[in-house]
């Protein structure tokens, strides 16, 4: 253990900051007493103090609960949107860059369409596609954004494992295209698809948080780290700095911790990664 | 090229009409009073909605080929004009961006290469870190309150035009370029940092300074020449970036661009200007990225030998 944290300081710091904020998010009732949605008008604006840690908003709660609860509004969209993005577009990856051909084209041409933009516009042209707005659709959004560029990633790299010897040694044993995939090709290729996840992550909570900010993601009154950024913030910004200072600090800690566990994940799995 | 742009074009098209949410119900709401379901069919008909999607599709791909954009569903405005109001604004927004940013990444990168592992490195490599991990609306924010509580000074109502007032132009851009360009002097500065570092171990490196020339010119006229390649690549690909940014930093510094033109048009389910948008920004994107393929070539006679 000590070995490990000597060789990756930050790993495991990013890994301590993440660990604290799910155990947060998973136990938010315990956490914290205040209730993160119902207004108190008899709180409105109140300085950070030790009954309400980082004071409260324009609605009298308590920013301090709702950036506890804005942690499970995050990670919920985090974990959700690159567990099935990343499981997509492997299976999708793998499969074009084992096939080749006419598939790989098809599907090349496809992710094409969607590397075209920047992320955040194509995100929302996505939320308005499926309905503007909502927790539902901001994940949706996520995973369709994500998912062309995990494949590109486990695509490139099970091309080359493609053409090594085991692979074939695996067709003259008699394996079949789906075990030669899935048993053979995809654990071969499992660390750039770690690495990726890990960005994925911290990507997937900027665009939530953006999304949210623009009024185009999780909507009032759940608690979300964009949108507690949004309207309040910048109306009593000088009454209430903290509004501004705590949402986005918690956002950038997110972001923080999942690059530094992305990067020590890359060093420890793929040292010829390392720059 | 245009196989992608035709892609992009069929899929907003179709993505946007299979969307829930009804523009005419929209609309109409604005107006108060008791919705119709005929007022609803008129409506809809006005705004050729009634039509199969694929007849809208080819009416507006027709137009799309002409150059006209269509007229916004919710200002019954022609699109270009709206357009062409806000485009000076967005790319002189994000160019200043891009600018500032380089100007930034370059020596900074140069400088943590150079003195790797000293302290000097160790802050450089912080700041990147910090431009990855800040939303670029967050770094927004926190610029509008320093600026209000150091200088009282809030980000004005009314845009000025570079050609009307140069200085009160910049001296309002400068503030959102900086949030939108901090992620990108800080990607840049790290791909500086370390291309640097292996031009910097490679034999012609060795040679310059066993002849005898400074480090300084060594970093200066020999290594970074071939250093800045990759960082150049990425400068273009950070355009684009760029330029979704924008779309979020507007937004909070109330400038009223492309960007924020965009956040309405979904909002309020204007297809017609939310695909000239999504269209433009695509054109934008792969023009980008064929500039940076020349440039590259024009800057590295490698590549034009390859060829």
């Amino acid at each position: 253990m000590t070995r490990l944290a000597r060789a990756y300081p930050l790993g495991i710091l990013g890994g301590i900051i993440l660990l604290l904020m799910m155990l947060a998010a998973l136990l938010a009732e315990r956490v914290t007493s205040y209730d993160p949605v119902s207004s108190d008008l008899l709180a409105i604006l109140q300085p950070p103090g030790p009954t309400h840690l980082l004071g409260t908003d324009g609605f009298g709660r308590d920013v301090f609960t709702r950036l506890v609860y804005g942690a499970r509004t995050a990670l919920i969209v985090g974990f959700s949107g690159s567990a099935v993005a990343a499981t997509l577009g492997a299976a999708i990856g793998v499969t074009t860059a084992y096939f080749g051909g006419l598939v790989d084209l098809i599907v090349e041409r496809l992710s094409e369409i969607f590397l075209a933009f920047p992320l955040v516009v194509l995100a929302l042209a996505l939320v308005a596609a499926f309905g503007g707005g909502g927790l539902g659709s901001v994940i949706l959004a996520v995973i369709v954004v994500s998912v062309p560029r995990v494949a590109r990633v486990v695509r490139a790299s099970a091309l080359s494992v493609r053409e090594l010897p085991f692979v074939e040694a695996a067709r003259a044993l008699g394996a079949g295209h789906v075990a030669i995939m899935f048993r053979h090709i995809l654990p071969n290729v499992l660390a750039p698809y770690l690495i990726m996840l890990t960005a994925l992550l911290g990507q997937a909570i900027l665009l939530e948080s953006s999304l949210s900010f623009l009024g185009l993601g999780v909507a009032e009154p759940t608690p979300a780290w964009g949108l507690m950024l949004r309207g309040s913030a910048t109306q009593f910004a000088e009454r209430a700095p903290w509004l501004a200072i705590a949402p986005g600090a918690a956002i950038s800690l997110a972001v923080f911790a999942f690059n530094f566990v992305g990067d020590a994940l890359r060093d420890a799995l793929d040292p010829r990664l390392r720059v | 090229m245009v196989p992608t742009l035709l892609g992009v074009a069929v899929a907003t098209f179709v993505l946007l009409r299979v969307a829930p949410g009804d523009i005419a119900v929209l609309h109409l709401g604005g107006e108060g009073g008791i919705i119709t379901q005929a007022d609803i069919e008129t409506e809809r008909a006005k705004l050729g909605l009634d039509q199969p999607v694929w007849v809208q599709f080819v009416a507006w791909a027709g137009g799309l080929l002409h150059g006209d954009l269509g007229r916004s569903m919710w200002t019954d405005r022609p699109v270009s004009t709206e357009v062409s109001l806000r485009f000076g604004l967005s790319v002189e927004l994000a160019i200043l961006a891009l600018v500032i940013s380089l100007i930034v990444a370059l020596p900074l990168g140069t400088l943590s290469a150079v003195a790797r592992n000293t302290p000097l490195d160790y802050a450089v490599r912080v700041f990147s870190v910090g431009g990855l991990a800040m939303p670029a609306f967050w770094l927004g924010i926190l610029l509008i309150l320093f600026l209000l509580i150091l200088f009282r000074w809030s980000p004005p109502v009314s845009f000025t035009p570079l050609t009307l007032d140069p200085v009160a132009n910049l001296s309002q851009l400068i503030w959102p370029a900086l949030a939108v360009g901090y992620r990108s002097a800080a990607v840049l500065a790290r791909m500086m940092r370390s291309t640097l570092l292996e031009v910097l171990r490679e034999d012609y490196v060795r040679t310059a300074r066993a002849k005898g020339l400074g480090e300084l010119l060594v970093v200066t006229r020999h290594a970074s020449r071939n250093a800045v390649l990759p960082v150049v690549t990425l400068a273009g690909l950070e355009f684009a970036t760029l330029l979704g940014g924008l779309v979020v930093t507007e937004q909070v510094f109330n400038l009223n661009g492309l960007g924020k033109l965009l956040v309405d048009a979904v909002s309020h389910r204007d297809y017609t200007m939310t695909q000239a948008l999504v269209m433009l920004t695509a054109v934008l994107f792969l023009v980008t990225n064929l500039v940076v393929d020349v440039g590259y070539a024009w800057l590295d006679p490698r590549v034009r030998i390859a060829r």
